[in-house]
């Protein structure tokens, strides 16, 4: 069979541009076939190449005792004490999702947990972000209905329980929404399975579902921006079995419980093309593959559909050689094909064979070691003026701003949204969506692990460094306010176009955000995922770095939630204290909401001090003198408050600020802030004094339904419950 | 009576089920003894006091609830059993599977929100008839337990549903006492949430008792259920 001569047309339209053509030609030193031009293709992708970030990525902290695997794995791991280690990462299934809310969500939740239970660890929780467009979008309903119930039918099905997440609205998101997937696992430290492959002449072996014509190219896609034309790449978007994909899992962890399994990599984005380069790179060795003998699902595949097929719930694994029947006997017991089509090589090329003749035969270095590295221009970016409070605020009472800001769709109960995933599946969940942190309890044990994702893009779009380090505190803040002990991150980068100088200027300070704050809360990056290319005609989205912190807490029973107990408990905010009588409105909801959203620069964040009050909270948790906290976030103090009464159904009496600026000091959104509620709040002061933490009474718990700020401005604890629990509803109904 | 450390119990794991193992916890943790687990290809089932079906997907849900594992080998033993008036008891996705075997009568339709709904419901002990499952929680009783489902709305034919009700076969209903949103989360006829069939020795029920077994995970009127159960059958 010959094949047309393959040209630099062929190249572009897979998205390789003419100097990485003409790096193809100059590495090979010959012209590519269709098949191999699709391997480069897919291995130079944004996607599999981090080809744009990877020169920044490079200045994130990675280390740290509590770090058992760092970058560059399936998935990072950090130790948890006892011997285990918890194994998390989060990516992104943005385009796809776009295009096909369902599957696109669903595969993104199967895809991430394939990279967690290919470490050998069993997943134990799944979180999520998700960024949609305007509320009053006309594809919104539509897109936010599919992803959650795509996200849902994964995760229900297989078993994991969804803990946590966050769902955000903007219009930048209107043409290019946001899907970011989280999975945690648990493992033995001792026994973690990496992907390099070892051993020439080991048979590498494909287990899973059978490969067919869905998801070609997808890890292409994900690397483009988007135009109108993009309905008609359906067809790149992949299929979910989340019932295969629970075999898959189960007969995994079962063979890998054996001693039977040398490394494994899942079939991810560029399906067969990533893992078998991926694996075969890594040990610094080749890998021979018979395509004839893969699984297929549909007749007359050519070695480059085969081998750029995006079918969901595959793995490839490299065997012991006198363990392939034990592995078999597993295989099928599961119902799931195992097929030897190759084995590990001397080589350092990917051989490939098609219909008995050679369909492949390139350098695997080229692929990876020496792919494409770019350090794209930067903008110089202009930071947004500082703004004061008395610029953009009125004299409207407290309570009638407060209603305002609670009946927007910023901060409306997400009940709508996650009580369609089962948050308690496994039974250790000790608190699901809701929280400020997602807490499971590590089975059989007295152990807890918080989890949280976070990102503030209006933050990070105004100043993409405070924005970055923004987003690593919030996580840092939701985990301690717990009680947890933050331990290390994942993140996904979602940004715009990289060979636009302003979206690259964006990125890289994110970036610097990040590995500044991730350093000085001791949170190493341990794994993580780059979405660039998300525009759509031309207009990128809000950056939005996505920030997942995993944490720890010795003894489940001392974890606090969100909600007070009982009238009389005082309400006190540590991270700010008495003199405090404005605060930050720039950038904030109110600015959003109230004020026609100026441009101005983001609350700053203060490391140190934000490390001094999150170990003086985890303290004072561990030693029982909290009875429920909540950090400060979107909306303020005002509208933290009234999360905390609306939790438990009680009102407050919260005394108000003499001078100074009320609406600011209620709804500036002031960073490294949490509310308690104690009933010991004398030692609890003291304490915060001889630790150094600014610390201010704000008022107490009362029985009466009325939030009530000074004197006589009041609002019913059950008309704003009423409110946020409507908005979605109305939303989904209306 | 016996003791509930010598009770047998079997759970059966079907291909997609996920609470087998939340079962298991809370059985073992209840009688100190750790129950079989039985695979779905196996063709018998030792002389046992009870037998679990467990929730989750059994063969993905594919083709209609239940419907699958209805026809799985084990299944033949779960008939034996129950015509010898051995004790079964399924929950959620093992309710679905009863009904699929025809040892409970009626079907279990998609939600009336047409959503999955995971949340924590409140349901009342209904005035039955002698049954295991529901002889030692006293009529009234209210017990708050999550569901976690797509397909929780009891339906049956007025007959039969008229039957039910006279012949005291409704064990669990939603309640309105509940603090947890709506009543009835699925549309559910008369407000069903669990049933037993005419002999009282088999059992269905939507929520997840499993998952309500000690106050850290929200509650433990799921322990006093299963407790209630156990120690019938072990009298």
């Amino acid at each position: 069979m010959s094949e047309p001569e393959i040209t630099f047309e062929n190249a572009a339209s897979m998205g390789l541009s003419e100097a990485e053509w003409d790096l193809i030609l100059k590495r090979l030193k010959r012209t590519p076939n269709l098949c191999e031009l699709g391997i480069f293709s897919a291995m130079w992708s944004e996607h599999c190449s981090y080809k744009s970030s990877k020169k920044w990525l490079k200045t994130l902290p990675v280390d740290g005792p509590q770090v058992i695997e760092g970058p560059g794995e399936n998935a990072g791991a950090v130790a948890i004490g006892d011997g285990l280690a918890a194994i998390f990462k989060i990516e992104s299934h943005n385009h796809p999702s776009y295009i096909e809310p369902y599957q696109g969500a669903a595969t993104g939740v199967g895809g991430i947990l394939r990279d967690v239970f290919t470490m050998g660890a069993r997943p134990v929780a799944l979180l999520n972000a998700l960024r949609f467009g305007a509320a009053d979008h006309e594809k919104t309903r539509h897109l936010l209905g599919g992803v959650v119930s795509g996200i849902g039918g994964y995760g229900n099905c297989i078993g994991i329980p969804t803990v946590g997440g966050e769902v955000n609205f903007d219009a930048s998101y209107n043409g290019n929404i946001l899907v970011n997937a989280m999975a945690v696992g648990l493992a033995n430290s001792d026994r973690i399975f990496q992907s390099a492959a070892t051993g020439p002449g080991n048979p590498v072996i494909y287990v899973g579902a059978k490969t067919g014509r869905d998801g070609i190219h997808g890890a292409t896609m994900a690397s483009a921006e988007f135009s109108d034309e993009n309905e008609s790449k359906r067809p790149t978007v992949q299929v979910g079995d989340p019932f295969t994909g629970k075999l898959l899992m189960e007969a995994c962890l079962e063979l890998m419980a054996s001693d039977s399994v040398l490394s494994i990599q899942d079939m991810g984005a560029a399906g067969l093309t990533s893992s078998s380069v991926e694996m075969a790179s890594k040990g610094g060795l080749g890998m021979e593959i018979d395509l004839d003998l893969v699984p297929v699902r549909e007749q007359g595949m050519s070695a480059y559909e085969l081998m750029l097929s995006e079918s969901q719930e595959r793995m490839l694994m490299v065997l012991k050689p006198d363990a392939t029947q034990t592995a078999r006997e597993i295989f099928d017991k599961w119902d799931l094909d195992f097929m030897p089509i190759g084995q590990v090589t001397e080589t350092s090329r990917l051989v490939l064979l098609k219909d008995g003749i050679k369909a492949c035969d390139i350098p695997l270095d080229p692929l990876v070691d020496d792919a494409p590295e770019y350090d794209r221009p930067q903008a110089e970016f202009v930071p947004h003026p500082v703004i004061a409070s008395k610029t953009i605020t009125s004299d409207a009472p407290i309570s009638h701003i407060l209603m305002q800001l609670l009946g927007t769709v910023d901060l409306a109960s997400r009940r709508w949204v996650y009580e369609q995933y089962d948050s308690q599946v496994m039974a250790d969940t000790l608190q699901g969506p809701g929280g400020d942190a997602g807490l499971i309890r590590v089975h059989g044990t007295q152990r807890g692990l918080a989890m949280s994702t976070d990102c503030t893009p209006r933050y990070v779009e105004a100043d993409p460094r405070t924005g970055g380090a923004q987003a690593v505190a919030e996580s840092y803040r939701n985990i301690c306010a717990v009680g947890a002990h933050p331990l290390a991150i994942t993140n996904n980068l979602n940004f715009g176009n990289p060979e636009k100088p302003e979206i690259m200027t964006q990125m890289a300070q994110t970036v610097m955000g990040i590995g500044e704050a991730a350093l000085a809360l001791d949170t190493p990056v341990v794994s993580g995922n780059v979405s660039l290319y998300n525009e759509t005609d031309g207009r990128a989205i809000s950056p939005c770095p996505v920030v997942g912190m995993v944490g720890v807490i010795d003894d489940i029973a001392k974890a606090v939630g969100i909600a007070p107990t009982a009238s009389g408990q005082t309400l006190i905010v540590i991270g700010q204290d008495e003199t405090c009588n404005d605060g930050w409105l720039g950038a904030s909801l109110y600015a959003r909401h109230l004020a026609g959203e100026p441009q101005a620069a983001p609350p700053p964040v203060r490391l140190d001090s934000e490390r001094r009050t999150g170990e003086f909270l985890q303290a004072q948790i561990g030693a029982g003198n909290i009875i429920a906290a909540h950090d400060v976030s979107d909306g303020g103090l005002a509208v933290t408050i009234a999360e905390m009464c609306m939790a438990v159904g009680l009102g407050a009496s919260i005394a108000t600020p003499d001078g100074g600026n009320a609406h600011g000091w209620a709804f500036g959104e002031d960073q490294g802030r949490y509310v308690i509620a104690t009933d010991n709040a004398e030692a609890l002061i003291n304490a915060a004094k001889t630790a150094g933490v600014s610390i201010c009474v704000l008022g107490m718990i009362s029985a009466k339904d009325e939030l009530k700020f000074g004197e006589g401005d009041a609002i019913s604890v059950v008309k704003m419950k009423t409110s946020v629990e409507a908005t979605i509803p109305a939303l989904m109904n209306g | 009576m016996m003791s509930l450390t010598s009770m047998r119990i079997a759970i059966l794991v079907f291909p997609g089920s996920n609470c087998d193992r939340d079962m298991m916890v809370a059985i073992e943790r209840l009688t100190g003894r750790r129950p079989s687990l039985v695979w779905h290809k196996e063709s018998s089932l030792d002389s046992i006091d009870l037998a679990i079906i467990p929730g989750g997907f059994s063969f993905g849900d594919y083709l209609r609830c239940g419907a699958l594992a209805a026809r799985a080998p084990v299944i033949d033993a779960v008939l034996d059993h129950a015509a010898r008036g051995g004790a079964i008891m399924g929950v959620c996705n093992g309710f679905q599977i009863l009904l699929e075997t025809g040892l409970l009568p009626g079907v279990l339709v998609k939600n009336a929100g047409l959503k999955y709904i995971c949340r924590n419901v409140t349901v009342d002990v209904c005035d039955t008839i002698d049954s295991p499952f529901t002889q030692n929680l006293e009529t009234g009783t209210r017990l708050t337990m999550p569901v976690a489902h797509n397909e929780g709305n009891y339906f049956v034919d007025e007959d039969k549903l008229a039957r039910l009700n006279d012949n005291g076969q409704i064990a669990f209903r939603y309640t309105d006492g509940s603090a947890h949103g709506p009543a009835n989360p699925n549309g559910s006829s008369l407000n069903i949430a669990g049933i037993v069939s005419a002999n009282g020795r088999v059992m269905g029920m939507m929520p997840h008792p499993e998952r309500a077994i000690s106050p850290e995970l929200g509650g433990s009127d799921g322990a006093t259920l299963l407790q209630g159960c156990l120690e019938a059958l072990a009298s």
